[in-house]
């Protein structure tokens, strides 16, 4: 069986990548990232993995080292945070257009201006249209195991996708928390040895990469790309069903948290899903009947599954750890979409969105709790007073 | 123990404040418990203030955030008390630690402390400064923490910190950190 240990986020996931041994490591530092490729850079140096490093002179370069690599016909890695992944923006839609499934962890953190380095999810939802399939995670257990699952997903032969994992910046990344890992060998197992598809080494076989597609088959192409990556969700849901009986850990498309029997609901991603568990549970305890929705898989997102999973609530708070100027928040919209089509016009629980934690800023048990206050009022009748606001903000 | 048990560290940059709290969630793990330990990551240097955080409980532990109401605040740098409220927040029985040469009856009335908290002290410096011979307070305060909180026994948390500084230094400075550990968990005392 597995170690139980006490160990920061970065060092599971780095743990996850050395037992996933992959061919070709391409990277590039950035906090709060960094830590993650120094160590997997000593399990090169000391022998414990057969990956070659590279060390790229920018995230561009790192993500078109992937490229390069994963095309030649390797496992491929890398990892990022905030304006490295920024930087990588060209090559990530160049890597799931060319079918390359390179894993990434992104340390969520914020983007520039004004630099900071603390943890929001600016960074992934900007990358929400590029291609990529994206498993978040709550804390250290998660994404250690989301990793060890992105190799299967990403690699699997009806998909052949690249795979970004996220956690929180330093909240998750820098914090020490108990969580087990598996065993080398049964995790080995489970990922199994690398399956080239189209190797562009195989010069016997010689074949095109990116070639030019103008107006006669690029519309074709993109629907394509479309199309395949919705296989997703049934390949996370099988990956999962396999992975809970070498861990004993359930992991389904998102987590419901006492969601069936509830009026009122938070849906909120990575960490803060956790602090707002414990809150849910107060609420229950003094009458309110709240409950919870954290997303896992969001590229692709799974509308109809969580349409369904919130219709029958009267009132829902969309936290959103990322904003978009002038819009919703970036969940918001995907919930709004889910929930429109799942419960149709005027019908469906009354939504608002709140926008929590930019740069790091702490959200706290007594921010849930007065969402949670506030949408039992709506559920009971009180008109929504603005549908978008800022939480936790000094004035 | 039934609820979440939540210490609060106050140190400055450099004094081994964050070791020390790794260090005592690699302990507490012991038993089956779920351990956090995490700083506040601020501007790092040296000599700046710093607060880092455990939590210990028998339960999964959800909660993602800082600790607002600690039942013991562990006091590294006894200038911070002239600089900052480092009780603020502290549960009515709360337990204080403080490393300084001054009598805890004196620390008590300096932290205005409430009649059911309790204030402990150890030179925690001073232990450091004859047992490593550097000013490194974070052995001693580690091995008063173990005792005035009872979560982990001296036998178990001198092994951790084998384990830990094993991996880094040598063996004086291992035995070292050993007797500061065991002269912290001995000397502290209640004021």
């Amino acid at each position: 069986m597995g170690k139980i240990v006490a160990v920061t986020g970065n060092e599971a996931v780095a743990n996850a990548l050395r037992q996933a041994n992959p061919d070709v490591c391409s990277l590039y530092p950035i906090t709060p990232q960094t830590d993650i490729v120094q160590r997997f850079s000593s399990f090169v140096s000391n022998g414990v993995v057969d990956t070659e490093l590279i060390n790229a002179e920018s995230e561009h370069s790192a993500m078109s080292a992937a490229i390069g690599a994963a095309a030649a016909g390797g496992r491929v890695i890398t990892a990022t945070s905030s304006q490295g992944l920024a930087l990588m923006w060209e090559m990530l839609h160049i890597a799931s257009g060319m079918n390359l499934p390179i894993v990434m962890p992104l340390v969520n953190r914020a983007l520039s201006a004004p630099l900071n380095i603390h943890g929001d999810h600016s960074d992934g939802m900007g990358a929400r249209d590029t291609g990529w399939i994206q498993l978040w995670s709550e804390n250290a257990q998660e994404a250690y195991d989301n990793t060890i699952m992105a190799f299967r997903i990403a690699e699997h032969k009806d998909l052949r996708l690249p795979a970004m994992v996220c956690m929180d910046g330093f909240i998750i990344s820098h914090s020490i928390e108990r969580m087990e890992y598996l065993d080398d060998q049964p995790v080995k197992d489970f990922i199994g040895p690398y399956e080239q598809v189209n190797p562009l080494l195989d010069l016997q076989h010689p074949k095109s990469f990116g070639p030019l597609i103008l107006t006669d088959l690029y519309h074709e192409y993109k629907r394509l790309q479309h199309e395949i990556i919705g296989r997703a969700k049934n390949i996370v849901l099988q990956v999962s069903d396999e992975f809970a009986k070498l861990s004993g850990r359930k992991y389904g498309l998102f987590e419901s948290y006492r969601l069936e029997d509830a009026e009122v609901a938070l849906v909120v991603l990575n960490s803060a899903a956790g602090t707002s568990k414990d809150v849910v549970d107060a609420m229950r305890d003094k009458g309110i009947k709240a409950g919870l929705l954290k997303p896992r898989l969001f590229r692709p997102f799974p509308y109809e599954e969580v349409g369904s999973a919130l219709r029958h609530l009267k009132a829902v708070c969309v936290l959103d750890r990322a904003d978009s100027y002038g819009g919703y928040g970036p969940m918001f919209m995907e919930i709004s979409s889910a929930i429109y089509q799942a419960a149709g016009t005027g019908s469906g629980p009354r939504l608002v969105n709140k926008i929590y934690g930019l740069g790091g800023r702490d959200y706290m048990p007594e921010d849930a709790g007065k969402v949670l206050v506030e949408l039992d009022a709506i559920a009971k009748g009180a008109s929504v007073k603005a549908v978008k606001e800022y939480i936790g903000v000094r004035e | 123990m039934s609820e979440i048990f939540e210490i609060r560290w106050h140190g400055r940059g450099g004094q081994g404040t964050v070791t020390a709290a790794k260090v005592l969630a690699d302990a507490c793990l012991s038993g089956g418990r779920y351990v956090q330990a995490f700083p506040e990551y601020g501007p790092e240097r040296a000599g700046a203030p710093l607060r880092a955080y455990n939590r210990i409980s028998e339960k999964e532990l959800r909660l993602h955030c800082p600790v607002t109401h600690p039942k013991v605040i562990s006091i590294v740098d006894a200038t911070l008390l002239d600089s900052m409220n480092v009780a603020e927040g502290a549960l009515d029985d709360a337990i204080f630690l403080v490393n300084t040469s001054r009598d805890a009856s004196d620390i008590r009335k300096v932290l205005k402390a409430k009649d059911g908290q309790k204030v402990f002290t150890i030179d925690a410096t001073a232990i450091a400064l004859a047992e490593i011979g550097r000013a490194l307070p974070n052995s001693p305060m580690l091995g008063a923490v173990a005792r005035v909180t009872g979560l982990v026994g001296l036998d178990h948390l001198v092994e951790e910190v084998r384990k830990s500084f094993g991996k880094k230094f040598s063996e004086k400075i291992i035995t070292g950190n050993v007797k500061a550990v065991e002269r912290g968990y001995k000397e502290v005392t209640e004021g």
